[in-house]
């Protein structure tokens, strides 16, 4: 049986709650694919918290897509009937988990942008993206922590440790200058003050980064070529491995409930 | 239309007191009301509606606590609640009654600290262990059982106790 994807009508605002809401279930998504295999149990209830916070987080900015929307769309129409070309992340975010360094590494580098992110949220025009930013700022501030915590632990660790942290910041470095670009789509709602622009805050990003991962003697690439096109649909390969695991139930059983 | 406004304030008395004694299905020593979740009760054309607040983003307690009030209700003899969340301002173990805080510990969960300042979260903490409040303790992990939760140890007693975290 084939199930149909949804139609969107990608508006400015709907366009970009949607590339948020991406975000937080593509990567709450791989965190909880660690359920059961992290290294120790603390690492265990720690990695799947986390992925339960992005995806709250995911569930309120679908939501509320579906509201500006208008249609007859809901948030399990957007997490299960779209496909890759649809999907609107970061592609850092769909990058497989790896090795424990790689996702701790992917995590740091998302949840400290995050943090500023939605900090700078809090004052968006659009009460509702600020309400949704009020109370997952206080949620990525763990995430930051959390995860340099474990950078520095990884990074001056032991010899095996250092190597795969290293490797894990030069696989992903080419995948952080996403977060930071902005498309004509979303220029138009960041003058009117309901969304953030991310280009200021790249410097304070660039900062924390640099300060927890020389704490790791670690080192950040000199290569500042970056790859982009998760937020218009163009994805890396993985995604659509992720998208047939999150979507066989729905896909398999259309509208079935329990 | 005085006794439609008098009504109004008895039913949502009632419906206030009711709700208010629904406990979180993960701490269950802890009303929705101590916890700072429950945070108004309104009546609309006859029609009692309660709103409630999510801890965390994620908290999956939150439908079953939405289930549970609207049980509470229907057995007041109020009939056809509804349940509504609301996301501003934001939850914050502020919130947090007094009494709350004590149930807490006496439960043993060391309860949050004062304060949810950025700095409160990020500074030097220092958690007092709820069996038998040495302040020598240690976190073990930033994330517990639950969202709302981490895990530290008392190194003085060497008991291993679950931390309410600052919100």
């Amino acid at each position: 049986m084939i199930v149909a994807n949804i139609a969107v009508s990608e508006t400015p605002l709907v366009l970009y709650t949607l590339r948020r809401a991406d975000d937080a279930l593509v990567l709450g998504h791989r965190l909880s694919e660690w359920c059961g295999h992290a290294p120790m149990m603390e690492e265990d209830m720690a990695l799947a918290n986390m992925g339960l916070d992005l995806l709250g987080q995911a569930r309120e900015l679908y939501s509320y897509a579906a509201k500006v929307e208008g249609r007859d769309n809901d948030e399990d129409k957007f997490a299960y009937l779209r496909d890759v070309r649809q999907y609107r992340n970061l592609l850092l975010l769909e990058q497989p988990n790896g090795d424990f360094a790689r996702t701790m590494v992917r995590q740091f580098f998302y949840a400290t942008f995050a943090d500023l992110y939605w900090r700078a949220m809090m004052r968006s025009t659009d009460a509702t993206l600020a309400a949704i930013a009020a109370k997952s700022e206080k949620e990525s501030a763990y995430h930051v922590r959390h995860t340099s915590e474990w950078i520095v632990r990884l990074g001056d660790g032991t010899e095996e440790s250092h190597a795969r942290a290293q490797a894990a910041i030069d696989e992903l470095w080419a995948f952080t200058g996403e977060m930071f670009a902005v498309d004509d789509s979303e220029r138009g709602l960041i003058d009117a003050g309901i969304a953030i622009d991310p280009a200021p805050l790249r410097s304070q990003w660039l900062k924390t980064i640099t300060g927890v991962v020389s704490e790791a003697t670690l080192a950040l690439p000199k290569n500042d070529w970056m790859q982009q096109g998760g937020r218009s649909g163009r994805h890396s390969e993985h995604l659509g491995h992720l998208l047939s695991e999150l979507q066989s139930m729905p896909r398999t059983f259309p509208g079935a409930t329990w | 239309m005085v006794a439609a406004v008098i009504n109004d304030t008895d039913l949502r008395r009632r419906a206030w007191e009711a709700a208010s004694q629904v406990v979180d299905p993960e701490i269950p020593v802890l009303t929705i009301a101590d916890l700072g979740v429950l945070r108004e009760v309104e009546v609309h054309d006859g029609r009692v509606e309660v709103a409630i607040t999510p801890t965390y983003s994620g908290c999956p307690a939150m439908n079953m606590i939405a289930l549970e009030i609207e049980l509470a209700l229907e057995r007041a003899g109020i009939a056809r609640p509804k349940v509504r969340t609301v996301l501003s301002p934001a939850w914050t173990t502020d919130w947090m009654s007094e009494d709350g805080r004590n149930k807490l510990r006496a439960y043993g969960i060391a309860p949050p600290q004062a304060s949810n300042s950025r700095r409160a979260l990020f500074g030097e903490q220092q958690v007092a262990c709820p069996q038998c409040g040495s302040q020598n303790t240690e976190l073990l992990s930033e994330f517990g059982s639950t969202s709302c939760k981490a895990l530290w140890r008392c190194k003085a007693c060497r008991e291993p106790f679950d931390y309410f975290k600052c919100h």
